[in-house]
């Protein structure tokens, strides 16, 4: 399976990254070298193995559904780039 | 009480500083000075000189009131990944440029809970990406130590460099690091210095910024064993925030270090032995298991046959998970955001700031993780790559099972390499670094990294220990009768 320069500009659109038109094919080549490497697991028999979910046998814990925080509007907007009137601010997204 | 105050241990300190020998005021002052005069290994990048003095201060007055943890005055670099109140924690990205977290790390809160200092935050490669801290935003940390007549300027490893090179150096007592790979035993091997990376939830991972979120947790990284004892002891315990944080009790573990491990069962794994070792990693291989079978323990050689699948089944798992942790990252909340141009929208404001924000390495991964999570190829890659997961972590419980209490293993494949020397190698070459580490992630297990001796060119070489699940006490212990047998006490000559 290899990776071609379409495929490599449709990885970086789903990754929110932009890439010039012109480093797409080295990093298709990159993607390709990974891909490459990992390919070796296809060698490995999985019939029947479960994928592991957790590394530790536990059950993860549970706490009552209830409100726990909150009330820190200014320390959340603390590190904000843009914050106005109490909201993160962001270019329009609805015309 | 010997040396210059920072170049003790955690312990000497300690003992001294409940003695009335030293005060936390004399020690601190004594570390900031050396981090001063070395700014060229570039290991501190955020300097808390003003926080350090106040903490010492509270530390000597709980001192003399004879109410005083382990850690009380004891002056400590925090990694760069750990979220610190009111101070720069950046993962070593320009993406979080600025960002000032409004909140404290459990395992940083703990710390200062029990009277430790903060110097600072130390260089690490960006989001923990990386084997030689070059993929930092600050620049390379720098290894103190150098090849013999030659002033080549070496790696400390990664990803926490900066916290080997601190330690190293005898700039701080002791650093925190995390390790998803082997981002704290290679650098602790590169550096000649101890570094254990506990059972996957022993330390609380609430606010150190996430990586991959199943393989990452904190560890200290010390002088030797007995430190690596305090300062783990200190780190651990059951967090609420922390859904994967155990509730177990954390033992005393300096306490389990009687140094006799007579009667103990220590594998050696024949695939550990890879094809075109260098000859002196396979003899401090060697040397460790004669050393431990001196000391009463019955040597066994053991098979973990997926051994040779864990790195490429870990450069899935790990950018998948990156791929979805990296997400926050958009420019919205916090870090860095791209100047737009008219007309931009959201999509473009995402697309530009994680362009610029995130470093070549960084984007690779996400977008690897991306790949693999996608539909049509998440069965293929991604839960194939779980599903091997699932044996490798068996390989080690029946080996377990048939009575291993230990298994020891070379560290890293190679002493400290230069830095720029990788830098044309495909990323893979770099992935290799880890090829001894990265099974006890995989497999959740603690794992300690512990100065051993040293090659030819007298760069400082680690042997690594492998214990079971939660058992890191006597894991220390196997650790301290290793590292009292390899007598390893060389110090990098001062240069800087």
């Amino acid at each position: 399976m290899s990776i071609d320069t379409n495929t490599a500009a449709r990885i970086a659109r789903l990754a929110r990254i932009r890439v010039e038109e012109r480093d797409l094919p080295g990093l298709a080549e990159e993607f390709n070298t990974i891909l490459g490497f990992v390919e070796q697991l296809g060698e490995v028999d999985v019939e029947g193995i479960e994928p592991m979910v957790s590394v530790t046998p536990q059950r993860l814990k549970r706490r009552e559904d209830v409100v726990t925080d909150g009330g820190q509007q200014k320390a959340v907007l603390a590190n904000a780039p843009d914050a106005r009137e109490g909201f993160f601010a962001v270019p329009k997204v609805v015309e | 009480m010997s040396g210059a105050p920072n170049t003790l241990t955690i312990a000497a300190a300690r003992d001294a500083l409940r003695k009335g020998e030293l005060a936390a005021t004399e020690l601190t002052e004594a570390c900031l000075g050396a981090i001063e005069g070395a700014s060229a290994l570039n290991a501190f990048v955020h300097h808390t000189p003003d926080l350090a003095r106040a903490q010492a201060e509270a530390a000597d007055a709980r001192l003399k009131s004879g109410d005083a943890p382990d850690l009380c005055g004891i002056p400590l670099g925090i990694k760069d990944l750990f979220c610190t109140k009111g101070v720069a924690s950046q993962a070593a990205s320009r993406i979080l440029e600025g960002f000032q977290p409004e909140y404290e790390s459990t395992v940083t809160r703990q710390l200062w809970e029990q009277g430790a200092v903060m110097l600072g935050k130390l260089n690490m490669d960006e989001f923990a990406m990386g084997s030689s801290n070059e993929t930092s935003t600050y620049g390379g940390a720098v290894n103190p130590w150098r090849r013999a007549d030659d002033e080549t300027a070496l790696t400390p490893g990664g990803s926490s460099g900066g916290s080997a090179a601190a330690v190293a150096a005898d700039l701080c007592l002791a650093a925190t690091g995390t390790d998803t790979g082997g981002s704290i035993r290679q650098p602790a091997a590169f550096t000649g210095i101890t570094g254990l990376k506990p059972t996957y939830g022993r330390c609380s991972r609430w606010g150190i910024i996430a990586f991959a979120s199943s393989l990452d947790q904190a560890g200290p990284m010390t002088r030797d064993v007995r430190d690596a004892a305090i300062l783990l002891g200190a780190m651990a315990g059951h967090d609420p925030m922390d859904s994967t944080s155990v509730d177990l009790p954390v033992p005393d573990f300096e306490a389990a270090l009687t140094g006799d491990i007579r009667g103990k069962t220590i594998g050696i794994p024949r695939e550990y032995r890879m094809e075109g070792m260098p000859d002196e990693i396979d003899a401090l291989w060697s040397d460790g298991r004669r050393m431990l079978e001196e000391a009463g323990a019955k040597i066994v050689d053991v098979s973990l046959p997926h051994t040779s699948y864990a790195l490429p089944t870990y450069y899935v798992i790990a950018p998948a998970e990156a791929s979805s942790n990296l997400a926050r990252y958009d420019g919205v909340r916090f870090g860095h955001r791209a100047r737009l141009d008219q007309g931009d929208g959201v999509t473009e404001m995402y697309e530009k700031t994680r362009a610029e924000g995130f470093g070549p390495e960084v984007r690779r991964r996400i977008m690897v993780g991306t790949y693999v999570l996608s539909a049509g190829f998440y069965d293929a890659y991604y839960n194939r790559a779980r599903k091997v997961r699932t044996l490798i972590k068996r390989d080690f419980d029946d080996a377990f099972a048939a009575g291993v209490d230990a298994i020891l293993t070379p560290a890293t494949p190679s002493a400290a390499f230069g830095l720029g020397e990788m830098a044309k190698a495909d990323p893979v070459a770099m992935y290799l670094n880890d090829v001894f580490t990265v099974t006890v992630n995989l497999a959740g297990l603690p794992g300690i990294s512990v100065p051993a001796g040293r090659d030819k060119q007298g760069l400082p070489l680690g042997l690594q220990l492998i214990g079971r699940p939660f058992e890191e006490g006597d894991l220390l212990n196997v650790a301290g009768v290793l590292e009292r047998s390899a007598g390893f006490v060389e110090k990098p000559a001062r240069w800087w």
